[in-house]
């Protein structure tokens, strides 16, 4: 327990000192690549939430993170375009404010989230898994056939989004953007699961007819996990997007949600800082590996094998031994 | 709307619901005697089409080619199930779905390390190429019709394995109670590669099949292991009977869907919206039917669970 | 008004052609302790799940304090005042001993939605968490994951979550399964206390732990009740020694 909790720190501050570092000797590529680390690990933490405590194997995560990315490449392109967005009741001109960007994404996923979790939750196990999937193929393909928002091609966003006070196109100053949403995520998570929610989560997990028989509802928890779980998904697919300055049909693809699990499962399910460790980890290995051979999938494939068969609790596991609390 | 566009539809929808029973049995029966989520069962099928393509190319033999498929991908199935599939049986769906993940990481890198980047083709061969005259005068691809032929005798010679050999009653006692065949002194572990190899071998057939109406390329297995997912789902997981009903459904939903709804919806809507809303509508149509069967049956069509 | 906590009124259920409970009329009164005894298969479990919930029963009707409760879920049926314990430990292992009974406080004072504050600071639920181990004896375990109880220690904790709901009737699925002779004695000395607080409707294997504690006896065999009674009454009835000890009347 202490133990993570300095390992947790580190990691943090690890993730901090990389792009300070990178500023010093002036490499705004590894700038980027720990902006990427950053918000690939606050889509995963959003998972964590769902799939960790709640033991909500979701693969369509995707669908969140993908609407965070439409919300932000929509506001956007109406605003780069001075192309009204007639809405019927009202016309909005569009936006490059991130915080409203922000807000439109956190929200769309939460809807979202809660549509998909109502009907999802219906079924379990198996079933629950293909039926996250599908959803998310679902807007994968609305996304690749709506031609208004480029189909298959995706939206370019010109200049990156703005934040008051802050020059978004300093890579440092992005990356300290992505890098306080993720302290932010962390700090919530850390709340939610001392709260009388994560306990109540915690158990719906483990003995859902225990949680019945104290008269809570485990569905209804699960899927108030479920959509917060899917708002900071978002959040993270409108940070993304903004990152890339472009947006694609590709953020709903079903290798995401599955690289989002994989994330988790690197790090550590059910562990505050595994999305984080997982993030850093695979942004490594996509980095290096990915510089010395264009075949690195065999190994982060090979990788991914032995975590899953011979180290259950993901690198967190392995350092700091089983999951438990207190 | 002339009828023969309709029947000539249809039968594209029976084809790509017969090819895809093919895989999605496989995956149906894993599951059911092994109760495994075999992410990978995409890979199989590329490998089916791979190795078609490439003994294709050397010996010009399409028979030969399947018969590599066949034997390609059952090899494939045995050393993945001896190797790793067989340590994740027990585990939960989370670790299946994982591993099998990693599967497809190390078969699509691991083809396109040996084969290149570059899509193979694989050529229908001379005897099965042209149009036939089906009754009414629709000209239809003898090599379509093939397919939907070789589908349904598949589909009938599994039935038979199942339900009248040996092994099919040790497969479905697998499927009810596994301590019991242990007991019957059946050896489980046997059975089980066993199982994992016929479910690849006709995945591989599969990618082999359709392989020589489209490209031979890394990646192809996903697209069609989805819509293998979402037919054994439709169908009611670990039922052969209910992948069959799910996959002509899915394969009719699908095709049907392509090219009728849009023409469906010009009639109400200017022609623009009606394309892109149909198109959209008609890609997204085989989730649609899968979460309504969820909804309403929420094991499935078919499944035993209620 | 009634004196019946809990009260089943022909409740019967099939499972395919099998009768697993056949026109069930039994109660609860205050003060009591109501055992229900049975040979193997003759349908327990089946009437526990039917009274708490998750079984729907094909006819009859399920009444809490007079109340018909049939249609309502196991949650609602909680929250009516029904504490239930498990044959089969059913506890979250990864969690500490203690937060196995928070968990039972937080669902008695029905406010789950708490997302932000520590559950570990809300005095009044670890207050009714910590008397209801202390009343178990396992307050020097609280910090301690649940896992790493002995089988013995989790029966404790079992009765210690249905204690925090502080309900109206307890109903105990084989309290005493597994738990050795010294066990037993100390959770049947518990139980006996236990009554003035909420009648029990115990189902139990341990004959001596039954004989010790009933008010009164109900015997199930193959779906049906056969006899009710008194301890000397079931223990003479002929009917009972045929059925359930397989001797010749």
């Amino acid at each position: 327990m202490i133990r993570e909790s300095y390992l947790n720190a580190a990691l943090l501050a690890g993730l901090l000192a990389v792009p300070l570092y990178a500023l010093v000797v002036d490499e705004p590529f590894t700038i980027t690549l720990a902006t990427r680390a950053a918000i690939l690990a606050l889509a995963a933490v959003g998972l964590n939430i769902a799939l960790g405590w709640g033991g909500l194997v979701s693969f369509g995560h995707a669908a969140f993170f993908g609407i965070g990315g439409y919300s932000m490449g929509i506001l956007a392109f109406h605003a780069q375009n001075f192309v009204p967005l007639d809405l019927g009741i009202m016309v909005f001109d569009g936006t490059k404010s991130m915080p409203i960007i922000w807000l439109v994404a956190v929200l769309a996923s939460a809807l979202a989230a809660l549509l998909i979790g109502l009907l999802s939750l219906r079924t379990s196990g198996v079933y629950f898994i293909m039926i996250t999937l599908a959803f998310a193929q679902m807007f994968y393909y609305f996304a690749i056939s709506w031609a208004r928002y480029g189909g298959e091609d995706g939206i370019p966003i010109y200049v990156r989004n703005d934040f008051p006070g802050l020059n978004t196109l300093v890579p440092i100053q992005f990356f300290g953007i992505c890098f306080v949403a993720l302290l932010l995520a962390l700090w919530l998570n850390a709340r939610l699961v001392a709260s009388p929610f994560g306990l109540a989560l915690n158990a719906a997990r483990q003995v859902p007819v225990r949680v019945q028989t104290v008269g809570l509802d485990p569905t209804r928890l699960k899927l108030v996990a479920f959509v917060m779980s899917g708002a900071i998904t978002g959040l993270a697919g409108a940070l993304f997007a903004d990152l890339n300055r472009f947006v694609s049909p590709s953020m709903f693809s079903w290798h995401l949600s599955g690289e989002l699990i994989v994330l988790i499962i690197l790090g550590g399910v059910g562990r505050l800082m595994g999305p984080v460790l997982g993030a850093v980890m695979f942004v490594a290995l996509e980095h290096w590996l990915g510089g010395l051979t264009t075949h690195w999938h065999i190994a982060l494939g090979a990788i991914l094998l032995g975590v899953v068969l011979f180290a259950r609790g993901g690198l967190i596991g392995l350092l700091c031994g089983p999951r438990g609390q207190t | 709307m002339s009828t023969i566009l309709i029947i000539e539809q249809v039968l594209n929808g029976l084809q790509s619901g017969v090819m895809l029973f093919l895989m999605a049995a496989g995956l149906t029966l894993i599951f059911g005697v092994m109760g495994l989520i075999n992410l990978a069962h995409g890979s199989l099928y590329m490998v089916g089409a791979f190795a078609a393509a490439a003994v294709a190319g050397v010996t010009g033999s399409f028979l030969l080619a399947l018969l590599a498929a066949l034997a390609a991908a059952a090899a494939a199935g045995v050393l993945v199930e001896t190797l790793v599939i067989r340590r994740l049986y027990a585990a939960d769906h989370l670790d299946q779905v994982l591993a099998t993940f990693a599967l497809i990481l190390i078969f699509s890198e691991g083809t396109r390390l040996i084969f290149g980047s570059f899509p193979l083709y694989l050529d229908i061969p001379s005897w099965l190429s042209g149009p036939v005259t089906l009754p009414g005068g629709i000209q239809y691809p003898l090599y379509r019709l093939a397919l939907i032929g070789a589908g349904l005798a598949v589909a009938l010679a599994l039935w038979v394995l199942i339900e009248r050999t040996r092994i099919g009653i040790q497969i479905r006692a697998g499927e009810n109670d596994r301590e019991m065949i242990a007991a019957l002194g059946v050896d489980i572990s046997k059975l089980y590669t066993l199982v994992f190899a016929l479910g690849a071998a006709l995945a591989g057939l599969a990618g082999a099949l359709v392989g020589a109406i489209q490209s031979v390329q890394v990646g192809m297995g996903e697209p069609v292991l989805i819509l293998a997912f979402v037919t054994i789902v439709i169908g009611g997981i670990g039922s052969i009977k209910g992948a069959f009903v799910g996959a002509i459904l899915v394969g009719l939903t699908q095709t049907l869907g392509s090219v009728f709804l849009p023409v469906l919806f010009r009639l109400f809507l200017e022609p623009a919206t009606a394309m892109s809303l149909g198109a959209s509508l008609a890609n997204m149509a085989v989730y649609i039917l899968m979460s309504l069967v969820l909804i309403f049956r929420p094991a499935g069509l078919m499944g035993a669970r209620a | 008004m009634t004196d019946n906590i809990i009260e089943t009124r022909g409740i019967t259920k099939s499972f395919g052609s099998l009768k697993a409970s056949d026109d069930i009329s039994i109660d609860l009164r205050a003060g009591e302790i109501h055992a229900i005894i049975g040979p193997n298969g003759a349908g327990k479990s089946t009437l526990i799940h039917q009274i708490c919930g998750g079984l729907a029963p094909d006819a009859g009707q399920v009444l809490l304090g007079g109340q018909d409760v049939t249609a309502l879920t196991t949650a609602a049926r909680a929250r009516k005042g029904l504490g239930r314990t498990f044959q089969i430990s059913a506890l979250a292992m990864e969690d500490s001993v203690l937060e196995n009974v928070l968990l039972g406080a937080m669902g008695a004072s029905g406010r789950p939605w708490r997302f932000w504050q520590a559950i570990m600071g809300d005095r009044s639920l670890r207050e009714r968490a910590e008397a209801a181990l202390e009343r178990v004896g396992l307050m020097d375990q609280r910090h301690i994951r649940t896992s790493a109880l002995s089988h013995g220690q989790r029966r404790q904790l079992e009765v210690a979550v249905a204690l925090t709901l502080d309900p109206r009737a307890f109903v105990m699925d084989e309290p005493m399964a597994g738990l050795g002779a010294e066990g037993s004695k100390n959770l049947t000395g518990f139980l006996d206390g236990l009554r003035a607080q909420a009648p029990i409707l115990l189902v139990e294997h341990d004959m001596d732990a039954v004989f010790a504690l009933a008010d009164r006896i109900s015997v199930l065999v193959y779906g049906r009740i056969i006899a009710t009674g008194s301890v000397d009454e079931i223990r003479t009835n002929a009917d009972v020694r045929e059925a359930y000890l397989g001797e010749e009347a």
